[in-house]
């Protein structure tokens, strides 16, 4: 299960050169400063930029090599693009079934009932695009993607025409996308926040090349190349709900490697969601303090570090449990420390983000 | 109305109906092209394509004069495989109006189909749609503005013309003699009263015809993707 990319793609003052082993299920996120090929990869695999001499195989369907170049309509993939592009002569009923009446019945694994269901847009059907919001559009197009069961779903900043709270609108909905359906998804964007939120992969894209690739909460920590997702360098972690705690008003996160307060956002007991800390968070103490006002401490072992950017500064990468972490401290504090591979230590985290 | 005059009246009717028949299937491709490609050419095409705006019709109607005649290039390939030249015949008319109104069916289709833009045929595409079914079910109804324009100024155009038929076509009743010909010969002949009925009867088709376009045209509004 995988798929398979290589492209070169030559134009006058860009060129794109990527070799990539994707995992063929779940979200990987094509991240990345905008100019840096993101959108031509994924125009690429669609097959609406001609790349020629490029592979392209998805979970053992080849897609294109040097003997074959499927064109687009004949690629069972679904595009959203970062308009909602919704066919403005057609009402919603009909742009959903746009895409799905062109698929042989025996193909269809994805009804246009589970595809409504899904983005919530039965009350929508008989509504022309131009009667919609925003948001509505952008579900509505995500629905006709998935409508027309694609074994790939490409998803070109859906959420960046956005405005913040149409944002939190729809993530949920592609929440629920990831944890309901089995159809890999590639998902390029240069927001963090989504990116933290919805990936459990992430290629990291500069100048037409990935830089980096990999699962989310290793490729976040690593250290030979400190990828900042957002304002600091830092880790996601997957988690669940362990508990609440009512008369505080915090949650217990249970993740690889321990469990974390946080502040209770009113999930659920049993609820999955992220938390995201930032290394700058990061404290480290050589043995459990007492009279603190930080709620979150666990043991770790130091794994390495590297030089930060300013000179007084160092990146620490840390294992708690199965899970990695990064401190980031003065080169002063980690030499009264001892740091050393392998080193057992506290670590103290003073914020934890909790992400959808 | 003089049994003449309706025959004229027939004869307009059926060239205008036939010559926007052609130009919609000739003038298509040709505006399709023009919108969407890349190659420097294209300018001259528009230009050849444009030039019937700006030519006396005389001057067109000479030249397919020449061309559709016995010795002309046409004409003659025609004689010489036991055919008839094409001049003063109506399908001579046909093939010269067709060169006349050339413009008014491509210029609309070309700026109707350079408005649908690429991201609507991309996702069309990827919906599963081939070539052809986009051209249909995308292109073709997001320009019917440019479509409805095209056929009627075409039509209308058709309609109207009088230098290239009277070289062309000639002034043969039934075959090529057409309504504007028709209120040429009444004027000529003083006979005002019949030349009033046909030219205030064109004016008045044209305006209601042109009217109901645009009262259509406004209707389908616009829409932006």
């Amino acid at each position: 299960m995988s798929i398979r990319a290589r492209f070169k793609l030559d134009y006058a003052n860009f060129s794109l050169d990527v070799d990539l082993d994707l995992p063929g299920r779940g979200v990987t996120a094509l991240f990345g400063p905008s100019g840096s090929g993101k959108t031509t990869l994924l125009r690429a695999v669609a097959g609406l930029e001609h790349a020629p001499g490029g592979t392209l195989s998805v979970n053992g369907d080849v897609w294109q090599d040097a003997a074959t170049f499927r064109p687009t309509h004949q690629r069972p993939l679904g595009y959203v693009f970062q308009e909602a592009s919704l066919f403005p002569h057609l009402d919603v009923r009909a742009n959903l079934e746009f895409g799905q009446k062109r698929v042989p019945q025996a193909q269809r694994r994805v009804s246009l009932d589970q595809a409504v269901a899904m983005l919530d847009i039965g009350h929508l059907l008989g509504r022309k695009p131009a009667r919609l919001s925003g948001g509505e559009r952008q579900r509505v197009s995500i629905a006709r993607a998935l409508a027309t069961s694609p074994r790939l779903l490409l998803m070109d900043e859906p959420l960046a025409a956005l405005d913040f709270a149409l944002k939190q609108e729809i993530l949920p909905y592609l929440e629920r996308l990831h944890d309901e359906l089995d159809i890999p998804v590639l998902y390029v964007s240069h927001a963090p926040d989504e990116v933290a939120r919805l990936a459990d992969h992430i290629v990291v894209m500069e100048g037409g090349r990935a830089v980096a690739a990999g699962p989310l909460t290793d490729t976040l920590a690593r250290l030979d190349l400190p990828i900042r997702l957002g304002e600091d360098a830092g880790v996601v972690l997957d988690a669940v709900v362990a508990a609440r705690d009512k008369e505080w008003h915090l949650a217990h996160m249970e993740f690889a490697g321990g469990r974390l307060w946080v502040r209770d956002h009113g999930l659920p007991v049993g609820h999955r969601a992220r938390v995201r800390i930032l290394a700058r968070d990061v404290s480290l103490a050589r043995a459990p303090t007492t009279g603190t006002s930080i709620l979150n401490t666990l043991p770790a072992v130091v794994v390495n570090s590297v030089d930060d950017a300013h000179p007084a500064l160092t990146l620490v990468k840390l294992r708690v449990g199965e899970s990695p972490l990064l401190a980031r401290l003065t080169r002063r504090s980690a030499h009264a420390l001892e740091l050393a591979p392998g080193r057992m230590v506290y670590v103290q985290i003073k914020a934890v983000a909790l992400i959808g | 109305m003089s049994s003449a005059d309706w025959m004229a009246l027939i004869t307009t009717l059926k060239l205008s109906a036939v010559t926007t028949i052609v130009l919609l299937i000739l003038g298509t491709p040709i505006a399709w092209w023009l919108a969407r490609t890349k190659n420097k050419v294209s300018v001259v095409v528009e230009a050849v394509v444009a030039l019937p705006l700006v030519l006396p019709p005389t001057v067109l109607g000479f030249y397919m004069l020449v061309a559709l005649g016995p010795n002309g290039p046409i004409g003659g390939t025609l004689e010489s495989l036991g055919l008839h030249h094409l001049a003063f015949t109506f399908t001579g008319l046909v093939l010269a109006s067709t060169l006349y109104s050339l413009p008014f069916m491509v210029q609309p289709l070309k700026d109707a189909f350079a408005a649908v833009g690429d991201r609507m045929i991309e996702v069309a595409a990827t919906l599963r749609a081939r070539p052809w079914d986009r051209f249909f079910s995308v292109v073709v109804p997001l320009s019917r503005r440019g479509f409805l324009t095209a056929i009627t100024l075409t039509f209308a155009h058709t309609v109207g013309e009088f230098g290239v038929v009277l070289m062309v076509g000639g002034n043969i009743p039934g075959e090529t003699r057409v309504l504007s010909i028709a209120i040429y010969d009444h004027a000529e002949a003083m006979d005002y009263a019949s030349a009033h009925l046909l030219a205030g009867g064109l004016l008045v088709a044209s305006f209601l015809l042109l009217f109901t376009v645009y009262l259509l045209n406004r209707r389908y509004t616009v829409v932006h993707p």
